[in-house]
């Protein structure tokens, strides 16, 4: 594993509260700098808690939790916090303030002055996927999908390397939620910040995680792995189910579909200045489904065959012109080793 | 004098266009003078009182039982009587007698409209705030006061207007205000007295809902105008 500078480590870290409940218990586990590690797990399994130690909202029991090396509870929490992004479920905006100001908090509160804030803060709107139209707004004249990257630049804006998320895309809609971890990935490919993602949603876990933890209630680390390893190697029966079905499908999304033999296009598929249009069916076209052989993933291969009356995915390039076609032995083929169990 | 059998309206152009009613020690301005004279000194003392000690309250919740039960007890507290002990305890010739029962009185709906209005503040907005590295004074005054504005105003607004319309029982115990021309008309049965009189409290409490209105426009962020 990638040791890098920042990264945060559990050392042993339990959290026991004075009626005995065990939120989180024996935790070790490193996450390393520059990498989206995402706790998952059904609800009292402390992937909350665990989160909220790391920057002091909440304390441990025992053990320890390293920051750079540096025990945390070394540091005054509000300072360690200041230095570090932290993003809640309902983003928790300051319903007074503007969005501008909103975001420029922990600039004000490090002592920037007031322009440069103010700048650093539409700069990350705009990062953000934000109108900076919306700076003078105040936040309830704002979407929940809005506030909620509103909640992200305010993270961002003091540029901390480590970024908390405790479950910040789950009380939008599916389509909303879908944006914002795009977002995030493409923020993540920009910043590299060492992010500490929370959820319950294992399919977002496994979308944005480099690594995920499954936890279970009792607050247990379960599996602690790369995505396509926890969908074909699951560490138990408890993890097995949480992945839920479709495992083997899933699975498919960590690979390139590079390695898709393809056949010259035949006859039937109508083609104009390069592009597929259709396959010949009688006096008619039928659809056709593709997929980019250089970006796209066994699972958008697999689609495009389904998508297509005869099983045959049409391969194109980045500028849509036609590579070849696949067929499904030709999947079969790209698929590592056997099927999973 | 002589009230007309019309009552009403009569008694109000008598009182108010009698030009002896505009001047002197125990005229309309003296007396309102007076009037606010006690009540702004009563209500700035209950406000020193009781909103700091409903924000400290709200914020780290101790003692909050303790205040909310001692603020209740304190509304069953009887005004007039409260003024007697005092003036037993202590005698006429100051304001205390006075003060004290409008303190009282003022003290309960600002102290547990503060403390529900720092309380009421949506944990989230809290939590958000103690994780960007607010420190505990700065969520108070940084957060959640300004959040829980409109409720505080509400629980100045409504003790200052109760203020204002029980500053009358001054008139009890000798002392000036608005009260004078009720407990003296009733006195004299000059019920154009006691009719202006009660008017001018009604004014004076309509003034006041209007001037927190104001207050409430202009410190309220637009982001969080909700209560009136």
């Amino acid at each position: 594993m990638n040791k890098g500078l920042r990264v945060i480590t559990f050392e042993g870290v339990t959290k026991r509260y004075p009626d005995g409940t065990v939120a989180v218990d024996n935790l070790s586990l490193d996450v390393p700098d520059g990498s989206v590690t995402v706790f998952v797990g059904p609800s009292g399994c402390g992937k909350t808690t665990s989160l909220r130690m790391i920057n002091r909202m909440i304390d441990a029991t025992e053990g320890r939790i390293r920051l750079d090396g540096r025990d945390v509870k070394e540091i005054e929490p509000a300072t360690l916090r200041r230095g570090i992004g932290y993003v809640i479920q309902q983003a928790g905006l300051f319903p007074h303030r503007r969005i501008v100001d909103n975001v420029a908090t922990v600039p004000y509160l490090l002592g920037w002055d007031k322009k440069k804030a103010r700048a650093r803060a539409m700069e990350l709107l705009e990062r953000v996927g934000l109108d900076v139209k919306l700076a003078e707004r105040y936040p309830f004249q704002l979407s929940g999908g809005q506030q909620q990257r509103v909640g992200v630049a305010r993270a961002l804006a003091a540029d901390p390397p480590v970024l908390l998320m405790d479950e910040p895309f789950s009380a939008v809609d599916p389509i909303v939620r879908m944006s914002l971890q795009d977002e995030l990935l493409r923020l993540q490919s920009e910043l590299h910040k060492t992010i500490v993602f929370v959820t319950h949603d294992i399919d977002e876990a496994i979308k944005l995680g480099d690594r995920v933890a499954v936890m279970r209630v009792g607050g247990r680390l379960a599996q602690l792995s790369d995505p396509a390893t926890l969908l074909r190697d699951p560490a138990d029966d408890f993890v097995r189910e949480f992945l839920g079905r479709d495992r083997g499908i899933r699975r498919l999304s960590f690979i390139p579909a590079r390695s898709v033999r393809l056949s010259p296009p035949p006859a039937d598929l109508v083609v104009e200045d390069g592009r597929p249009v259709g396959w010949q069916s009688g006096d008619g076209l039928q659809p056709y489904g593709s997929f980019d052989p250089e970006t796209d993933s066994l699972r958008a291969a697999l689609d495009a065959m389904l998508l297509s009356p005869n099983g045959l995915a049409v391969a194109v390039d980045g500028h849509g012109k036609v590579l070849g076609v696949a067929a499904r032995d030709a999947l079969d083929a790209a698929l590592p080793g056997a099927a999973d169990g | 004098m002589g009230a007309g059998e019309e009552g009403g309206v009569n008694w109000l152009v008598e009182f108010f266009g009698d030009p002896e009613h505009w001047s002197g020690p125990a005229g309309i301005p003296a007396r309102l003078l007076q009037h606010l004279e006690f009540s702004v000194l009563a209500f700035l003392i209950a406000a020193v009182i009781a909103v700091p000690l409903g924000l400290w309250v709200g914020h780290t919740g101790r003692g909050a039982l303790l205040v909310v039960t001692s603020a209740n007890a304190a509304r069953a507290l009887p005004t007039l009587g409260l003024l007697v002990l005092v003036v037993l305890l202590i005698g006429v010739g100051t304001v205390w007698p006075v003060l004290v029962p409008l303190i009282a009185l003022a003290v309960p709906p600002i102290l547990v409209n503060t403390y529900e209005g720092i309380r009421g503040v949506d944990a989230d907005l809290r939590d958000a705030a103690y994780g960007m590295g607010l420190r505990g004074r700065q969520v108070l005054f940084r957060a959640l006061v300004p959040v829980a504005l409109p409720l505080i105003l509400l629980g100045l607004r409504l003790a200052a207007i109760q203020v204002v319309a029980t500053a009358t029982v001054a008139a009890y115990v000798g002392l000036g205000g608005l009260g004078r021309f009720i407990i003296d008309g009733l006195a004299t049965k000059d019920y154009g007295s006691v009719f202006g009189g009660a008017v001018l409290v009604v004014l004076l409490a309509l003034a006041v809902q209007w001037a927190f209105t104001l207050v409430h426009r202009v410190v309220v962020s637009p982001g969080v105008r909700q209560v009136r």
